[in-house]
């Protein structure tokens, strides 16, 4: 059995968007069932992480670079909101 | 001068007496004397011109489109009211000086009195009635203002609150007979409007006209039935009632009947309502007056009713009546500020301007004893004194003048009225300043210094010389009336003379002298008659009607604004679906001509998500931090879909105004319980679900058929697309579209996020000052608190990204004006940046090495994208037109530099600045007492103990 690169390509392609989706959903799962504040915190986090995938992957798959600024915005300031919301969970005030 | 800049110098100088405030009492009344007196002196150098008879003109246009225009002009009529305006304006400046106390705030009185004089001089040169009907209104704002000056005393503020209802709803009404005679004369210019007299009363619309116009003068001009808020606005300082309600505002109203004579006199239907208002004002102020016992409230009726003898004169209609009108203004106004000036002084002196508590005052306090006596006497209509002159010409028009078919009517009354108006003259002379000196009086009255009594002894010159000498004030009048007059008649020949022989009106005279006295002889017993008799109470009636009104407004609004947002929001989704389903089933809907794309299964995973976050916002929306966490979920997976759809500008907006939002939510869940309690009963619960399910569907159907389908006419979008690069020099519409093609939006809506964040900081600031303050400083947690404040791992992370974050939101912001970025998502990177630093190191550390405070940020933002719009003037284009160049400085490519990226800069500040504000507002409210402000950026010193020492 003999692939194009491209195609090897694509399946790769395909193969990760298909991943990424399920583990997205898997965190929904995660965020629904709990059971404490801390797994719904992590598992929004999870997510955010993954939309960095997804995008990335749909650049990738569009052949532009339009997109990476969003991705890099969100690799450098998504973590902000998950540290808020653990602050607010241990200490109640995020900013003291 | 020009007579724009007599128009303007008062409201430009209005800003002189605040900023001078702080340079002494002097400096602030001495400032404001010499605005008024260039004006006044820039006023006389006209009057040669005037003086031939010339109607000096000037004018730029303003709004062609609606007919208004800055048109001014100068004759006879506006000469004389503006010479009143800033003559008797100079007297009161000085006598102000001195009546005003230390404790009240100077600066802001002349400011206000400046304000009113540019307004009332405004007024008097208008060419444009339009541009007139504006300085009307302004003429009640600054009246409300000075009012309720003293904003202490409750009857100031329901003074002038009471002034201007009722003024306001007479300009309101002018507004309309201004429109329909502008309408009808086919141009708003006064000189326009005055030439076509036949025209105008010969249509079907004179009538509605002339009540409209008329309700306004009335309004201003206290006549009756709108009498009423004349004596009410005496509460405010006698500087002001000796100004505005006896020489100048209240004469504004028949300035504008006397302008409009012209065309509006000489029908029947003038003269009735006209000289009945008169009529009516002038008796009932005149006996209302003489059972007065507060000096103010005596003159401010007697004010009234003798505005009603000049509205009266005016409506006759004659050629002589309009002239005895013109001549009793100047002769009121003098002698009537000089009373109010007199009540003022024996008010600041005496502590009281109660007539029962004073009397004897003649030997306490000669100078003042003559400046009112003479003043009384000669409203008292005493000949020698000005006010016989055009009393007498009074009566005699007053002789003449058949009202309702009957001759003896207007006569008889004319002299009832004079009766009581000497009356009450006499009472004030006699009761205040004859019989025995007291020992009861609250302060020991004696003569003020020469500043207080110079501007009203100035006034009574003037009285006994047109009194002893007529002739000089003939010519002068005389000038006056021909522009009243204007082509509808002649100026009559009479002269003005003391005795004219044995004619009616010097019997009418006499008999009211004898009368008056007769009355002040009697007037024990016809007090106590009068307080016996139950008379209706304005303030009262006025009050019931204002709560009347009110309460119907709010039976009205109330069931659909009752503060609760799910009624309106409600109330919104079912007009606009009900509306919608109107459209759907009356219009058309033309076939798809777009297919349905297929969604992938990414696509199908992302909209489930969001799906799923929305279901599970609706099931757990009452605990809060969940729901916040959820509506995590919904901006990402938004976000992500506008990668998807191909709008990475939006996508990055979003992601980051998602970050800032869930930290300001957080924020104030801190003080919020976790748990939104249950308030409404199922039914309703029910009702609003049923609701929002037919919304949802609604802009689901509306949704699904727009997208299937081509717009109907072109979108603006194929503009956009066309000339971004051409005409903005940017390649990334969206940017182009917010600084250049819609800047003046953006530019609003900076100034709009910089007012709510003030808004933000002042409320909490507010909250921080009051009485919350000790329960924010002494709350405890409400739950144990875990962990360190300042985790030694987040303090160093965050250092160590934000170069790199400012770096990111340097290169967003530079990139943004050809690919996705722009100040205001670097405006919100930045900002996230510095709110790292407040969360990871305190608030106390962050906000000590805050160099800048935040308010300034968004000023600078407001103002250099403000500048950058103005800068586009200097090259004679309009408000924000924007350019762009390129250039190339080796060793770099050639680049561009476009006036949008300056724009774009204040963008960036005030986004930055209203960010940081509304956060650190909020966080402000969090201080807590019992924590001490750390010394170190981090819960652990991770210098070493043994580390050299600073001073060592």
């Amino acid at each position: 059995m003999s692939f194009a690169p491209a195609d090897l390509m694509n399946y790769a392609l395909m193969g990760a968007f298909a991943i990424t989706a399920l583990s997205q959903i898997m965190a929904v799962i995660r965020l629904w069932i709990g059971p404490s504040t801390a797994d719904r915190i992590l598992a929004l986090d999870t997510m955010v992480i993954n939309a960095i995938g997804l995008i990335v992957l749909l650049g990738i798959y569009q052949g532009t670079q339009i997109y990476f600024e969003a991705t890099l915005i969100i690799a450098m300031l998504g973590f902000v909101s998950t540290i808020a919301y653990a602050r607010f969970v241990l200490r109640g005030d995020i900013i003291e | 001068m020009s007579l724009f800049l007599i128009v303007a110098l008062p409201f430009v100088g209005s800003l002189l007496p605040g900023l001078m405030n702080s340079a002494g009492r002097n400096a602030c009344a001495g400032v404001t004397f010499m605005i008024t007196l260039t004006a006044l002196v820039g006023l006389l150098t006209n009057l040669p011109a005037v003086l031939a008879g010339e109607v000096v003109q000037t004018g730029v246009t303003w709004l062609p489109d609606l007919g208004l225009n800055v048109t001014l002009m100068l004759d006879g009529l506006g000469f004389f009211f503006a010479c009143l305006i800033l003559g008797i304006g100079l007297l009161i400046i000085t006598y102000g000086r001195f009546y005003l106390s230390r404790k009240d705030n100077m600066g802001e009185f002349f400011t206000y009195l400046l304000l009113f004089q540019g307004a009332m001089v405004g007024i008097v040169l208008s060419d444009n009635i339009l541009l007139l009907i504006v300085f009307w209104e302004l003429t009640s704002l600054s009246s409300f203002l000075l009012i309720g000056y003293w904003k202490h005393l409750p009857e100031g503020r329901q003074g002038a609150r009471m002034a201007l209802t009722v003024t306001g709803m007479g300009g309101l009404a002018l507004i309309g007979g201004a429109l329909i005679l502008g309408n009808i004369a086919g141009s708003y210019d006064l000189s326009v409007i005055l030439q076509n007299r036949e025209a105008i009363q010969a249509s079907p619309m004179y009538l509605p006209a002339l009540i409209l116009i008329l309700l306004g003068c009335f309004t201003k001009s206290a006549q009756f039935p709108f009498h009423f808020w004349l004596p009410h606005a005496m509460a405010a300082p006698t500087p002001v009632s000796a100004y505005l309600h006896s020489a100048t505002m209240v004469k504004a109203g028949i300035f504008l009947m006397a302008r409009l004579w012209p065309v509006l006199s000489g029908t029947p239907e003038w003269f009735v309502i006209v000289t009945t208002a008169g009529l009516i004002t002038m008796v009932l102020g005149a006996v209302i007056a003489l059972f007065k016992h507060d000096l103010k409230s005596l003159l401010a009726f007697s004010t009234v009713s003798h505005l009603g003898l000049i509205t009266m004169l005016l409506g006759t209609g004659t050629a002589f009546g309009a002239m005895a009108a013109m001549f009793h203004i100047l002769n009121h106004a003098t002698f009537k500020a000089a009373l109010f000036m007199s009540a003022g002084i024996i008010d600041h002196e005496a502590h009281t301007r109660d007539i029962r508590r004073l009397g004897g005052l003649r030997k306490l306090m000669p100078v003042t004893f003559v400046i009112a006596t003479l003043a009384a006497l000669s409203m008292a209509g005493i000949p020698f004194l000005n006010g016989f002159l055009s009393k007498e010409m009074m009566l005699e028009e007053a002789e003449r003048t058949v009202l309702f078919s009957s001759p003896y009517l207007v006569p008889a009354l004319a002299t009832f009225g004079s009766l009581f108006s000497a009356a009450y003259c006499f009472r004030l002379i006699g009761h205040t300043f004859f019989g025995p000196v007291r020992d009861d009086y609250p302060a020991t009255p004696h003569d003020p210094p020469v500043g207080m009594w110079g501007p009203p002894a100035l006034l009574v010159v003037i009285v006994v010389a047109i009194g002893v000498a007529p002739f000089l004030a003939e010519p002068f009048i005389k000038t006056v009336t021909a522009s009243v007059l204007g082509d509808a008649a002649e100026v009559p020949k009479n002269y003005f003379k003391i005795w004219h022989g044995f004619v009616p009106a010097l019997f009418m005279s006499i008999i009211a002298v004898v009368g008056g006295l007769i009355v002040m002889a009697i007037y024990k017993p016809l007090q106590a008659a009068w307080d016996a008799t139950p008379r209706p109470e304005a303030k009262t009636i006025f009050e019931a009607v204002i709560a009347s009104a009110v309460a119907l407004a709010k039976a009205l609004t109330h069931p659909l604004h009752n503060g609760a947002f799910t009624r309106y929001a409600a109330i919104f989704a079912i007009t606009v679906i009900a509306i919608s389903y109107h459209a759907w089933t009356t219009g058309t809907v033309g076939a798809p001509t777009r297919a349905v794309q297929p969604a992938g299964v990414v696509e199908i995973a992302g909209w489930a998500l969001l799906v799923t976050a929305t279901l599970g916002m609706v099931v757990l929306h009452r605990h809060r931090l969940l729901s916040l966490i959820l509506i995590g979920i919904v901006g990402l997976m938004v976000s992500v879909g506008f990668v998807v759809f191909s709008a990475p500008d939006l996508a990055m907006t979003q992601l980051t105004v998602e970050v800032v939002t869930i930290i300001l939510l957080l924020l104030a869940l801190n003080f919020l319980p976790n748990r939104t309690p249950v308030e409404s009963p199922v039914l309703m619960r029910m009702r609003d679900a049923g609701i929002a399910i037919v919304g949802g569907l609604a802009t689901f159907a509306l949704a699904f058929h727009y997208m299937l389908r081509d717009t109907v006419a072109p979108s603006i979008s194929e503009f956009h697309i066309a000339n971004s690069y051409k005409g903005g020099g940017g390649t990334n519409m969206v940017n182009v579209i917010l600084v250049d093609f819609r800047g003046f939006d953006t530019y609003g809506e900076i100034i709009v996020l910089g007012i709510a964040a003030l808004l933000i900081f002042a409320l909490t600031e507010a909250l921080l000052n009051g009485p919350v303050r000790a329960r924010l400083l002494n709350r405890l947690p409400d739950q144990p608190r875990a962990g360190d404040m300042h985790p030694m791992m987040m303090v160093v992370m965050t250092r160590v990204i934000m170069p790199l974050v400012m770096l990111v939101g340097f290169y967003i912001f530079l990139r943004g004006h050809n690919e996705p970025g722009g100040g205001f998502i670097a405006g919100l990177v930045v900002s996230i940046g510095f709110v790292m630093q407040y969360m990871a190191s305190g608030f106390a550390w962050t906000s000590s090495r805050l160099r800048y405070p935040y308010h300034g940020v968004i000023g600078a933002g407001v103002l250099v994208a403000g500048l950058t719009g103005i800068g586009s003037w200097f090259f004679a284009k309009p408000f924000l037109t924007s350019d762009f160049t390129y250039v190339r400085i080796p060793p770099f490519n050639e680049f561009e530099l476009a006036t949008a990226a300056l724009f774009d800069v204040g963008v960036f500040l005030a986004v930055v600045g209203a960010v940081m504000l509304s956060l650190e507002s909020f966080s402000r409210l969090a201080r807590r007492a019992h924590v001490e402000d750390p010394e170190h950026p981090m819960d652990i010193n991770p210098s070493r103990d043994d580390a050299p020492k600073a001073e060592a």
